[in-house]
């Protein structure tokens, strides 16, 4: 398609002898990779009649880092921080996955505690998700407010992030077979009062943008997603949430321990750039009252305990191997070698804040994954860019983009 | 679960026997392999059929097994968000088999297939635009196929004299770190530079 010759004539101000009429062709123009509202690296190649996109070539790869060639030459354990650079936005969740894929090859069963931190930092990224992607939405539309007041929202998740193991963004805190360190109780008290704040902070956002016209009239039926596109273009998570579909892994395959916590799925009616920035407002009042919920059972008795399921797979305590030789050899082999998973091949996936995000793992008995291969649902739903766009205004672009919620780490790997 | 999923496979396998040729159920996942050829076809019947329902494309991949005759493992995922179920399709190809291509069932499978031509660089019959998707443009080689080098084979920089972005041959300053974790009593036939000497010397004794 691109880079093709194709046969138009120029509009070099000649006309047509025949008819009269002057010779016009479309307009080809590049947008991005360095354009702003391209969130990261994305290059279009549009062509434009007059404003209206007639078509849109993605040219991706050019954050194509080969993360799934790297993983077949590392062990299990070292391939986890690779997920946090997936996508960045939200980077707990892709860790999930991993650690889901492993458990499931390895039959670990996970410490409920453990299983409650996990949904705790879950939903701390989908909001992380959510905040950045519904106000840079918004900016991309002419607001300048909301990012603003929402990356102020987003550093207070952050510190919540550094709190519990160190780093603000790339965490490496899930392990397979529990989580690395446990939450001291001061900080579920911080996130229980930020919890607790959240809603009047997103009743805020509401006001700036839900009813602002120009907000509306850059955002209500564009980018229409019927339930059939939906399925035909193998959208997932908010993007078919928004036309209509009720489906959330967290409810119809529950995995970890969603099946105990009550939440509402919001859903969309018509499927456009608004009902989908709607859809993620409300799944952030969700998200919060999620955290109060997994606080609340972090709290009881049945939530104390270990945060690791001890065995081949996770180290042993730092107190057992000042005492215990086969504990230390243990440690050593664990963090060189590291741990082997039987032969076998499994696809885990996970609700990530922006769709269904699935590792494939096909593994041959060694201590590295034979292939792993990730599905991220942004690549799926770019790849719809040149549907959905077109017939739209150049400007409109921007507003599809946005709430089409591409991150570049994970649809390039 | 797995009840259900045996009854879905002995399902296809009835309806479908020209296709099927054989089906497991593994770690609470029913995974279906099925003959080149009919891929598509079969792709189409889990599509309409009214107990599979498989409405939305997953995932498309490879697996390289160089060892084999018939190299690659091309993968499929499929999800039924209306009957929540899911499946996996596998076909066996040589390095030059043409793959059907299923863009006109399912059209998200069109970067996926371009993906998987360009990381293992199977052929696709019938896709509309089979290009390279990932890698960089004028890229050589398909990278995820198991006698690529991790490191690869041209390194790119800026050069300053040229004023341009120049391609070289990978030089790497320190060699590429390869460890080799297996414990000596367990796996990994170690062989000892110039070990490969030691028989042909025999050979002329």
């Amino acid at each position: 398609m691109d880079g093709d010759i194709r046969n138009n004539t120029y509009d070099d101000g000649t006309r047509d002898y025949e008819t009269g009429e002057q010779q016009i062709r479309n307009f080809n123009i590049n947008f991005g990779p360095q354009h702003p509202a391209a969130h990261g690296v994305l290059r279009l190649v549009l062509e434009l009649d007059g404003e209206i996109v007639e078509r849109c070539d993605p040219h991706i790869g050019l954050l194509h880092r080969g993360t799934e060639k790297l993983m077949e030459s590392r062990t299990y354990l070292q391939n986890l921080p690779y997920f946090d650079r997936l996508d960045y936005v939200a980077p707990m969740n892709q860790e999930h996955a991993w650690c889901l894929a492993i458990e499931r090859l390895t039959g670990v069963e996970v410490p409920r505690r453990a299983s409650l931190i996990r949904v705790l930092y879950c939903e701390i990224g989908r909001i992380l998700n959510h905040l950045m992607n519904v106000t840079t939405q918004a900016m991309d539309v002419g607001a300048l407010t909301p990012p603003v007041w929402g990356f102020e929202e987003r550093e207070k998740l952050m510190i919540f992030y550094e709190r519990a193991c160190g780093a603000r963004l790339h965490a490496a805190y899930f392990r397979p077979g529990g989580v690395h360190q446990d939450l001291p109780n001061d900080l579920l008290d911080d996130i229980e009062a930020w919890a607790k704040k959240f809603p009047s902070f997103l009743d805020d956002l509401d006001g700036l943008l839900t009813e602002n016209r120009i907000f509306k009239q850059r955002n209500v039926d564009i980018g229409k997603v019927s339930e059939q596109d939906a399925l035909d273009w193998g959208f997932s998570g908010v993007m078919v949430r928004g036309s209509g579909m009720a489906w959330d892994l967290r409810r119809a395959q529950p995995y970890e321990c969603y099946d105990e916590f009550e939440f509402q799925i919001p859903v969309g009616t018509n499927g456009d750039c608004f009902d989908r920035y709607l859809v993620r407002m409300e799944e952030m009042r969700q998200s919060a009252h999620i955290m109060l919920q997994a606080i609340e059972k972090l709290r009881a008795p049945e939530g104390q305990g270990d945060i690791l399921a001890r065995g081949k797979i996770t180290p042993p305590k730092r107190t057992d191997m000042k005492t215990s030789m086969e504990a230390l050899i243990h440690h050593f082999k664990l963090y060189t070698e590291g741990f082997h998973v039987p032969a076998g091949e499994v696809y885990a996936a996970v609700e990530a804040p922006k769709g269904e995000f699935g590792v494939y793992l096909v593994s041959d008995g060694t201590n590295m994954p034979y292939r792993a291969k990730l599905r991220a649902p942004g690549y799926l739903h770019l790849q719809a860019m040149d549907y959905v766009a077109g017939g739209h205004q150049l400007a409109d672009i921007a507003a599809i983009i946005g709430t089409m919620d591409v991150v570049f780490g994970e649809i390039d790997r | 679960m797995t009840e259900a999923l045996k009854e879905l496979g002995s399902h296809i396998e009835m309806k479908r026997s020209d296709c099927v040729l054989g089906w497991s159920i593994a770690n609470g996942e029913l995974t279906v392999d099925v003959a080149l050829s009919s891929i598509k076809g079969l792709v189409e019947f889990l599509k309409t059929d009214s107990t599979c329902r498989f409405s939305t494309l997953v995932d498309i991949t490879a697996v390289d097994y160089p060892e084999r005759a018939k190299r690659f493992d091309v993968v499929y995922h499929f999800l039924s968000m209306y009957q929540n179920h899911r499946i996996r399709l596998r076909v066996a190809a040589r390095a030059d088999d043409m793959v059907p291509s299923i863009t006109e069932v399912h059209p998200s499978a069109n970067w996926f297939e371009r993906e998987v031509f360009d990381m293992f660089g199977l052929l696709f019959s019938g896709h509309p635009d089979l290009r390279r998707i990932l890698s960089d443009y004028g890229f050589r080689g398909h990278p995820l196929r198991k006698d690529f080098p991790t490191t690869g084979y041209t390194e790119v920089r800026y050069d300053e004299a040229q004023k341009r972005v120049v391609y070289e041959p990978v030089s790497l300053v320190q060699e590429y770190r390869q460890f080799d974790f297996m414990s000596p009593w367990e796996g990994a036939e170690y062989i000892l530079p110039g070990d490969e000497k030691t028989d042909s010397k025999e050979g002329a004794k």
